[in-house]
Parts: structure tokens; C-alpha cells; sequence
């Protein structure tokens, strides 16, 4: 272990900024992706019900 | 239906079985939550020996921890290439569709871990070599390689027709395929700023365990991350494509109504 704070782990020996922009940009990029995924998901289910239902109506 | 599968239909039934967007689909439907199991698991892990097992670097102080995050996502952006490659060629010579899914589905995560390797490759490289960027063989190969990705998506989506689109795709996909063993070797071919290859097959690591342990820890999330967000677009994209299928209109009506 190397760290006597947590002050000192976010300093990450004065290069904090770096190393922090770095996973920051990791966690928003995979956090945003699945949440696309998802989304994208549940539009495809809601425009296949919205067709069956029409078919179903119209025959 | 082509000759081949006329004449052994059985063989053919069971290796192309998953082929079947609706059996994909099935299928995909348990492993995506395993993967993100597998993803939460070994993430934590990774990223508590990364930052809290793992020594000071001599050289480089803390910020060398960025390794954790950027060795990973520069793997994974040129295997998914090879795999999107893989993908969009089997689709092309055998009319697979879900192959010719899996490769759309793989372009957006293999860009995001592309652009993932620069980004943080930029940040590291401030600190260390003086300079967020630099035209230095590995990171402009690698600039190349995100802009296949991007290449390969803005093109599969300006063609209307879906089969031509799957085939243009494949195309530009196994050409550019080219550029991942350059970027491989690009720090053995050119004399480069970036440091050569941390680990190899054929020479010991040159890194303390525990960072070595981190690092692959970090390597199988990264993989299980792939796979869980894979897997979800292109269950995604199997629902559009077959929206007007029988088993489509079932999941739909289930799910919204039922």
C-alpha cells in the first residue's frame, strides 16, 4: 500500500489530474455505452409491438 | 439455399444453429447479465490491486497506473478489429446474417476503446514524455485504426440495402485489417517515442507481479465488458432487422402488453 491518506491517493504523487482524467473518461465511456445498448433495445421491442399491433388490426 | 447446405443439411443445421437470430438472441439473453458478472468482478479486483497492491513505479511514480486502463483498451480495440473483421468476412462469404450483425455490433465498442487507448495514452504521455500527442508510429496507427472503425460504421449506414451495406462493410473491414499488425509492431519497426511491449510471449515480463496481475485482471473485464455490451446491440439490432418475424411480434406483444 502506498497511500497514508486519501489525500495522498487522489494526489497519485502530484499527477492526479492525469491519471484521474483517464479513468473518468473510461467510466463515462462504459457507463454511456450500455445505457445506448439499453435504450436502443427497448425502442426495438416498442416499434415490434407497435407493428404486431397494427397487423392485428388491419387483418 | 445454396448446394452446400442441400446436400449435408444436418451438419450445416447444427454449426450455423445460433445463426438464427431468434436462438441468438435466446442464447445471448443469459450471458449477457453472466458477462457483466464476470465484468463487475473482475474489474474490482483489478482496480484494487492496480491501485492499491501495486507498488510505486521506480521511474515514473504514480502515474505510471494508468496502465491498468490504457494497456487493456489497446488490446481490445485491435482484437475487436480482428474479430469485427472476422465477423463481417463470414457474413460476406456465407450469407450468415447475425455474423454480418455481430460485426456492426462490434464497431461502436471497438471505436470506444480506440478512442479509450488515445485518450489515455495522451494523459499519460503529458506527464512523461512532455506532450499530450505526438506523429509517432504507434499512436498514428492506432489514430488509423479508430478511423476505420468510424470508417466502417458511417459507411455500413449510408448504404439503404442492408445486404451490400453488410458486403461494402466487410470489405473496407478485412482491408483494414491490415493496419493491426502494424500497430503491433509498429514500436519494433520504427524508433518510437512509445515504450516497447510490457509483456510478450517470448521474453519475461518486465514488470512486478502484482502490476502484471492487475493489468490481466483488468485485461479479462475488459473482455467480459466487450462480450456483455456485444452481445446487447446486437440483440438490439437482431429485433430491428426481424421486426416483422412471427417470433419478434411474440417477444413484443409478451413483453409491452403481457
Amino acid at each position: 500500500m502506498s497511500w497514508n491518506s486519501a489525500a495522498d491517493f487522489f494526489a497519485m504523487g502530484g499527477h492526479g489530474f492525469f491519471v484521474w482524467t483517464s479513468y473518468a473518461a473510461c467510466a463515462a465511456c462504459m457507463l454511456a455505452e450500455p445505457l445506448l445498448a439499453r435504450h436502443r433495445h427497448r425502442q426495438a421491442l416498442r416499434t415490434a409491438a407497435l407493428q404486431s399491433q397494427d397487423t392485428e388490426e388491419n387483418s | 439455399m445454396n448446394k452446400a447446405s442441400a446436400i449435408r443439411p444436418e451438419s450445416r443445421l447444427r454449426l450455423f444453429s445460433f445463426a438464427a437470430p431468434s436462438r441468438f438472441y435466446a442464447l445471448t439473453g443469459w450471458l449477457v447479465p453472466l458477462c457483466w458478472v464476470v465484468f463487475v468482478g473482475f474489474a474490482g479486483v483489478g482496480l484494487y490491486m492496480g491501485f492499491f497492491v501495486a507498488p510505486t513505479d521506480a521511474t515514473q511514480g504514480e502515474v505510471y497506473r494508468i496502465i491498468f486502463i490504457h494497456v487493456p483498451a489497446a488490446w481490445m480495440s485491435m482484437l475487436l478489429y480482428l474479430v469485427m473483421a472476422f465477423w463481417a468476412g463470414i457474413g460476406w462469404a456465407f450469407n450468415a446474417r447475425m455474423a454480418s450483425v455481430l460485426a456492426r455490433a462490434i464497431a461502436p465498442t471497438g471505436a470506444m476503446f480506440a478512442f479509450l487507448a488515445l485518450w489515455t495514452g495522451a494523459f499519460w504521455g503529458k506527464p512523461t514524455w512532455g506532450t499530450y500527442w505526438v506523429w509517432d508510429a504507434r499512436l498514428t496507427t492506432t489514430l488509423i485504426l479508430l478511423f476505420l472503425y468510424l470508417g466502417y460504421i458511417a459507411l455500413v449506414n449510408a448504404i439503404d440495402d442492408q445486404r451490400r451495406a453488410d458486403q461494402a462493410g466487410a470489405l473496407l473491414a478485412i482491408v483494414g485489417s491490415v493496419n493491426v499488425p502494424i500497430i503491433y509492431f509498429s514500436v519494433k519497426w520504427w524508433n518510437t517515442l512509445h515504450q516497447g511491449a510490457t509483456i510478450s510471449v517470448t521474453a519475461a515480463p518486465k514488470m512486478a507481479d502484482t502490476m502484471l496481475t492487475a493489468m490481466l485482471l483488468m485485461t479479462v473485464a475488459c473482455w467480459a465488458y466487450a462480450f456483455a455490451v456485444v452481445f446487447m446491440r446486437a440483440r438490439a439490432m437482431a429485433l430491428e432487422r426481424d421486426a416483422h418475424a412471427g417470433w419478434v411480434a411474440a417477444l413484443a406483444r409478451g413483453r409491452i402488453t403481457g
